[in-house]
């Protein structure tokens, strides 16, 4: 039992820690206003192997194991959560599917640029009448020949406006329900594939995300990811994957606002001295302090699971819905302890309770990780 | 990172479960209505080295460690959280001691507790017109001769009216935190006078009493530690206790649990049993990833206890967030029993009996924040 950062996993954290620092928190608040793309940030990232932390170096990744991945979103997330979405959905949603069920030649083609960071990936599931139920989908992939035709449409797809290859899952047989889905390795400029404008939202304004639409949009059948018919298998265990992501960046985002809170309690003063001296806000900073230390342990908790290559669906769901409940919690606390300055887009406590709140929606809702984690609790 | 038991851990924690599901359970009900002290119970603990899980061999313990302890106390209070606090309590004095006793005061006293001779161990430090303001205490210990008189009253004092081996603490000098030192006193000691048990909403099969001293008359090589220095032994002593209130909570909780998931798959509403209801189901995962991030912070404040880290913060973490969880997940297992929930036919009602006090003893809910406040406002300035 050991519940220390190994010399690796320590390395990591300080390696994104002072690059958050020197590169993501001087520019986090006017990407968000611009709703600007990091680009020249991921770029840097890539060059550090963060593009595929858990990805073996055979493969272009950084070989680490998902502890380190984990501490590096956080790191990451704690500058700015925009630049941590886009990472994980890289790492987890796009690498390690084609890492972990893609032929050696998908790997090549799909993986290897990916991991390097040269190309960008992002993860095709959600659609406008299927969110949480996913097995709901309409998309289609109809086997012509060598190909498939593909038609329907995605959304919320994160990195879809910059992405090189997509992750996506259609239904190859509508009959057969869950068990009809199949995933496919799309590249974005396949003939068929139309993004729309990006999406506008509330918070994570700099990672974008948009519809895409398939207009008999053809792919090899080489392309095909496990078998036909293994895509809801291969959804779900990635989305296990991609859990620990968002609670990492959820863990991001709860320290910025709680680490910014602090200092600003310890300067502001009211009635003759500091805000820090006053008990109600000390006891909000204690409760912020032990939500986070509570939320980390569970993502590293699922984080070990999956290195352990044990089955971590309960883990990883009760660490997302853990963490990024807790992100809405203490970033509005954060938010408070700024009084009126927090409300002001002048600071960034407020852009924390944005960035914060759709940790609780994607890669499934709070809602979805309560039937996971009582599925697992109920099992016969 | 590794959060994988050891050997000896996972020994410890089959030893206790066992003993905990066969020996403690059957009676925990009875007990409770009876208001009975497990004293039979204990001595068989202390057969098992459960009275001394993270004492050195060479004064009869265990030796296991403190992460050990925080899994023993969770199997123990996962079947009675009375005797589980008995056991916590004798653990801790045996620890104290262990830690700042002369070799004379571990080879007599440490030994007593361990085996249990001594039945259970008693810490003494509240009082009634102090408890969370531990340096307020007014009790006093005067010098005479080479001996030492103590004069007042201590209140809430677990197994007091049992306990062979009492840790007392008392004003030996100024007003304040550094005018307290701490004694070992022994059960039946001539001026010790021990109050009627006190009733309680929980933890009834628990001895709560209150002591009086009057004109009560300890050797010199009773003074544990040195003069002055009880204030420090308290704090060290609590960070420690808190890791097993802790573990209480987290045993106390899982029971609830299991409990609950018997219930719900078994009774049935409007055509189906209540465990396919969405909103029970919520409840459940609720508890579950709650009962998980608490066993974690429990583990980790005992992780760091026992590699010599400093582990005051997690400690009060671990405590605060456990002892909220229990009372939040009993009261959910209470609601999701419906009626039989509010009966003792059921054990929940107990449990969340048990579970209330967690928030108040060793620390209040409120003490724990302070800690927490001051070590996260220490670390930023």
């Amino acid at each position: 039992m050991d519940f220390e950062l190994n010399e690796l996993q320590r390395h990591t954290q300080q390696l994104c820690r002072e690059f958050a620092a020197r590169e993501l928190i001087p520019h986090a608040r006017a990407w968000d206003e611009e709703h600007r793309f990091p680009a020249e940030a991921v770029k840097h990232l890539a060059e550090l192997a963060l593009l595929g932390v858990a990805v073996p170096e055979q493969y272009g990744g950084a070989g680490l194991d998902n502890v380190a991945y984990a501490v590096a979103i956080e790191e990451i997330s704690r500058g700015c959560a925009s630049t941590g979405v886009i990472l994980s959905v890289n790492n987890s949603l796009y690498c390690d599917p084609v890492l972990k069920y893609g032929t050696e030649e998908q790997k090549q083609a799909f993986l290897v640029p990916f991991a390097r960071g040269e190309k960008l990936g992002c993860f095709g599931l959600t659609e406008p009448e299927a969110g949480s139920d996913a097995a709901a989908q309409k998309t289609t992939a109809v086997r012509k020949g060598d190909s498939y035709a593909i038609n329907g449409s995605k959304n919320w797809i994160t990195n879809g406006p910059v992405a090189d290859a997509i992750v996506l899952f259609a239904m190859t047989n509508r009959e057969a329900g869950n068990k009809g889905i199949s995933a496919f390795l799309v590249p974005t400029d396949s003939p068929g594939f139309i993004r729309a404008k990006p999406d506008r939202k509330m918070g994570i304004c700099a990672a974008h995300c948009c519809s895409i639409f398939f207009e008999d949009c053809r792919v090899p059948a080489k392309n095909l990811l496990g078998g036909e018919g293994d895509g809801f298998k291969i959804a779900m265990s990635t989305l296990d994957g991609g859990r620990i992501g968002i609670a990492a960046q959820a863990l991001g985002i709860a320290r910025a606002a709680f680490e910014e809170a602090r200092s600003y309690a310890l300067e502001r003063k009211t009635f003759g001295q500091p805000i820090a001296q006053h008990q109600a806000i000390q006891f909000m900073l204690a409760d912020m302090a032990t939500e986070l230390d509570a939320a980390r342990l569970l993502t590293h908790q699922a984080a070990l699971r999956k290195d352990a290559g044990v089955r971590h669906s309960a883990e990883s769901a009760m660490a997302k819905l853990y963490a990024s409940e807790m992100a809405s919690r203490v970033a509005n606390k954060a938010l408070q302890v700024f009084g009126g300055q927090g409300y002001s887009k002048e600071f960034d406590a407020e852009r924390h309770v944005r960035d914060a709140r759709i940790t609780e929606i994607y890669e499934g809702t709070s809602e979805i990780q309560r039937l996971v984690i009582s599925a697992g609790l109920l099992k016969d | 990172m590794d959060l994988n038991l050891t050997e000896t851990q996972r020994l410890v924690r089959q030893t206790a479960r066992t003993f905990a599901q066969e020996r403690v359970l059957p009676g925990a009900r009875e007990r409770d209505r009876k208001e009975l002290f497990p004293a039979e119970l204990l001595r068989e603990l202390a057969g098992l080295g459960l009275m001394g899980v993270n004492v050195p061999a060479a004064y009869g313990g265990a030796e296991a460690g403190a992460v050990a302890y925080a899994l023993a106390m969770m199997e123990m209070a996962a079947a009675c959280a009375s005797t589980a606090v008995a056991m916590a309590v004798t653990n801790m004095c045996a620890e104290l001691i262990c830690a700042f006793g002369s070799e004379e005061q571990k080879r007599t006293h440490v030994s007593r507790l361990v085996s249990g001779d001594a039945v259970a161990g008693a810490f003494a430090l509240s009082e009634p017109q102090c408890g969370s303001d531990a340096a307020g205490l007014t009790t006093t210990a005067a010098r005479r001769g080479g001996d030492w008189v103590l004069n007042g009253s201590k209140q809430w004092i677990t197994s007091g009216a049992h306990a062979g081996v009492m840790v007392v603490w008392a004003r030996t000098g100024a007003p304040g935190s550094r005018g307290l030192s701490a004694f070992i006193v022994e059960g039946g000691t001539r001026g010790l006078l021990v109050g009627p048990p006190e009733d309680k909403l929980g933890l009834r099969a628990s001895n709560t009493v209150p002591l009086v001293f009057e004109d009560c008359v300890l050797p010199g090589s009773a003074l544990l530690g040195g003069e002055g220095e009880g204030f420090k032994l308290a704090m060290m002593a609590l960070d420690g206790g808190r890791i097993g209130i802790a573990s209480q909570a987290c045993g106390v909780t899982r029971a609830a649990l299991e409990a609950t998931v018997r219930y719900v798959r078994d009774r049935q509403a409007f055509g189906k049993h209540l465990a396919q209801f969405q909103a029970v189901r919520f409840m459940l995962a609720n508890i579950k990833t709650e009962l998980s991030a608490a066993e974690a912070l429990t583990l980790r404040a005992a992780w760091c206890k026992e590699h010599q880290r400093s582990f005051t913060q997690e400690a009060s973490m671990a405590k605060l967030f456990a002892s909220e969880m229990a009372n939040r997940a009993c009261d959910k297992a209470v609601q999701l029993h419906g009626g039989y929930g509010y009966t003792d036919e059921f054990p929940v009602e107990r449990y969340l009996r048990d579970a209330r006090v967690q928030t108040i003893y060793e620390g209040t809910s409120e003490i724990q924040r302070v800690v927490i406040a001051r070590e996260v406002l220490r670390a930023a300035s």
